[in-house]
């Protein structure tokens, strides 16, 4: 059963290793935790012995607090799914179509975008949320039914109070809660990048900025060798630290880019002292014939993209920060701008301005489970050789990598 | 062996204290993490206490190497002595300088290691001292000279997610993150840094403590310990719990706001906040 949930932790994401999990089983052999039910197949003990065991295992196979909210989610699906709760649960009459509602909990993020689109979901699941937080158990599994077309009881239907309000609350509450309270959500690095989290991202780039290689004289190493060899000169080199990195910048403005562009511009301009060098140019929606450093200029200073590849090298890395959520045709067609009659369709351009910096990145607010169905952010994405990433920690420590 | 269940000057929820026992039967490492001022480094030392354990600390800096904690090869002395003529040159054991991990490992009750602020140092830092953490045993190359700890040291290692620890050194912890405690805990962490302080002070105190925390848009939130440094203060000076206290919850300035707020730019945006509220309070 155990295994089960090692599985279960793993397929959540949680970087649980196998040496991890045999120090779990070490250290539950060694009665670390009093389990108060122990039988043949009962791992499933109440009350405090679980709360004991959660935060025993939580301690030995999660290693960073950005995981625990995974882990308390797969912990959640696990304990919570054990056969016994489902088959009481069935056993108390429960109405099918209830049973199907519930599910919703376990929808994926890329299914609750899908669902998005019919409507009125988000105060649905809020009062779904709400009752399930009074509710004790909740059943598992749930992926045949997602798919084949039961939507419909999240449309404007709505539903019916007393249906949800069965059988008792109680027994193990108190246990269940540490987990389901889910405190650490924020601390998930698959969390939008918020304010919180930008210094964070400070550092992984710093830590990018920091890389590169030229062998200089070690003077402090020089003279310990050198006294060590009791006078005898040993010359000592080694790797020199220096910021050579060049950034090209692109930000998209307007609309909703807006608040993120000043995320993002927070961002870098604190990286700033780390880069030896910061370009940053502003696009609406998308790069076309030229693009512009000031918004309130916009219209008369602009900088075209032909004269901005001579200014800049090829051994600058580029990277676009932008939704990509737009119409297909402002990318495609000639004419396609918004916001003036463009000769070239953007591909174009785009294709044109990353073929000049083959080191590119491009950085998408969007969450990555909603990509799928914007058109425009595929064609982006194809456009850039699948090198779009989340603008979340692990995105942003993705791009970085796949740009050093 | 005696199980660590919090002392009589540090509070451990149960959850701390069940990640430290955990540690403690196994011989793992066990790593903190948590907001500055919670208490990391205390825990070891608050643990040694409770084990009746000898507590070796190292402090880890920006240019701490791994092999700082295993012993330093203090090769200038040798080379004055070798000019000197000094007899004792010829012994390389002479200059073999000790440090933290040895002197646990070779320590005859089983000790307390407390590597403090391991993400201070270089990136690769974790990485070298892998096998050491893991077999407690290295080798010192100069003396020929196997290095084996009598009994396995409790390890802390405390973090500030200044760099990221490289998996396999997380691998061999344990782990656990100290959270921010809740008013309740805090009441208690207060009682036993402060046993007579006055109820009403206290409650008072609290609240503008948290009140202060919430303020949208702080640069560095106060934490634990300097909700202990004000207190301290608010005792010292004797401050009556009805100056923390106003009609209109934000629209006071605490007394002695300086041990809670580190940074010009928090104050400024405190008071500003503060002003802002006793305009919008005003009648009429």
């Amino acid at each position: 059963m155990l295994i089960r949930f090692f599985l279960m932790l793993r397929a959540a994401g949680v970087p649980a290793t196998l040496t991890e999990f045999l120090a779990l089983l070490e250290a539950l052999s060694k009665g670390t935790v009093a389990f108060a039910g122990s039988g043949a197949k009962g791992t499933v003990p109440s009350g405090e012995a679980v709360e004991q065991f959660y935060f025993l295992a939580r301690a030995i196979l999660v290693k960073d607090e950005r995981y625990f909210d995974r882990f308390d989610r797969a912990f959640a699906a696990h304990f919570k799914g054990a056969e016994a709760a489902f088959e009481a649960l069935v056993a108390s009459e429960v109405p099918a179509d209830w049973l199907r509602k519930s599910l919703a909990l376990e929808l994926s993020d890329e299914e609750k975008a899908r669902i998005q689109s019919l409507g009125g979901w988000e105060a649905l699941m809020q009062a779904l949320r709400d009752r399930l937080a009074e509710q004790k158990s909740r059943h598992e599994g749930g992926n045949r039914w997602i798919g084949t077309g039961g939507t419909s009881p999240f449309g404007a239907h709505g539903y019916n109070p007393e249906g949800v309000r069965i059988g008792g609350s109680g027994g193990n509450r108190r246990a269940a809660k540490v987990w389901e309270r889910r405190e650490f959500a924020n601390l998930d690095d698959a969390e939008r990048l918020g304010r919180r989290n930008v210094k964070l991202a400070l550092r992984r780039l710093r830590r990018f900025a920091r890389q590169g290689a030229a062998d200089v004289l070690d003077l402090e190493g020089t003279i310990d060798a050198t006294a060590r060899r009791a006078g005898l000169l040993d010359l000592c080199m080694v790797p020199e630290r220096h910021n050579a990195v060049k950034v090209l910048l692109f930000l998209d403005v307007g609309g909703s880019m807006d608040e993120h562009v000043r995320i993002c511009e927070e961002l870098f301009a604190a990286a700033r002292s780390e880069f030896k060098h910061l370009e940053h140019y502003y696009f609406h929606n998308f790069v076309y014939e030229s693009v512009w450093k000031d918004n309130r200029r916009r219209h008369g200073e602009r900088t075209p993209l032909p004269q901005l590849m001579r200014t800049y090298g090829r051994d600058y890395r580029l990277v676009i920060v932008g939704d990509a959520t737009m119409s297909p045709y402002e990318i495609l067609q000639p004419g396609g701008s918004i916001e003036h009659w463009n000769e070239e369709p953007g591909a174009a351009w785009m294709k044109r301005l990353l073929a000049a910096y083959p080191r590119h990145a491009w950085l998408n607010q969007e969450p990555r489970d909603r990509w799928e169905f914007t058109p425009s952010i595929s064609i982006a994405r194809e456009l850039v050789g699948d090198r779009m990433f989340p603008l979340t920690l692990a995105g942003l420590d993705r791009a970085m990598r796949s740009l050093g | 062996m005696s199980r660590f269940e919090g002392s009589d000057s540090y509070v451990a929820p149960p959850e701390l204290a069940l990640a430290v026992n955990a540690a403690v039967t196994l011989g793992r490492p066990l790593l903190v993490k948590g907001e500055p001022g919670t208490g990391k480094t205390q825990l070891a030392q608050e643990v040694a206490r409770a084990l009746d354990a000898p507590l070796f600390e190292w402090h880890v800096k920006s240019t701490s190497k791994a092999q700082h904690g295993l012993y330093e090869y203090d090769a200038v002395s040798r080379l004055r002595d070798s000019q000197l003529g000094d007899a004792r040159v010829q012994d390389i054991a002479n200059y073999i300088v000790p440090g933290m991990l040895w002197r646990a490992f070779e320590s005859e009750r089983r000790a307390v290691l407390l590597i403090d602020e391991i993400d201070k140092a270089d990136i690769e830092f974790p990485n070298d001292l892998l096998r050491e953490l893991d077999r407690m045993e290295f080798y010192v190359y100069e003396t020929q000279q196997l290095v084996r700890a009598r009994q396995r040291p409790v390890v802390f290692i405390t973090s500030n997610n200044e760099k990221e620890l490289p998996d396999a050194f997380l691998r061999r912890c344990f782990f656990h993150y100290i959270r921010f405690p809740d008013a309740e805990t805090m009441e208690r962490i207060v009682a036993v840094h402060h046993p007579g302080l006055k109820k009403a002070l206290l409650a008072e105190a609290l609240a503008a403590f948290y009140r202060i925390r919430e303020t949208p848009g702080l640069k560095k939130k106060p934490s634990t310990s300097e909700l202990l440094d004000w207190i301290k203060l608010l005792v010292a000076e004797d401050i009556e719990p009805a100056a923390l206290r106003t009609d209109d919850a934000k629209a006071v300035v605490p007394p002695l706001y300086g041990a809670l707020l580190k940074n010009e730019q928090d104050v400024h945006l405190f008071e500003q906040l503060v002003f802002m509220h006793r305009r919008a309070g005003r009648p009429g």
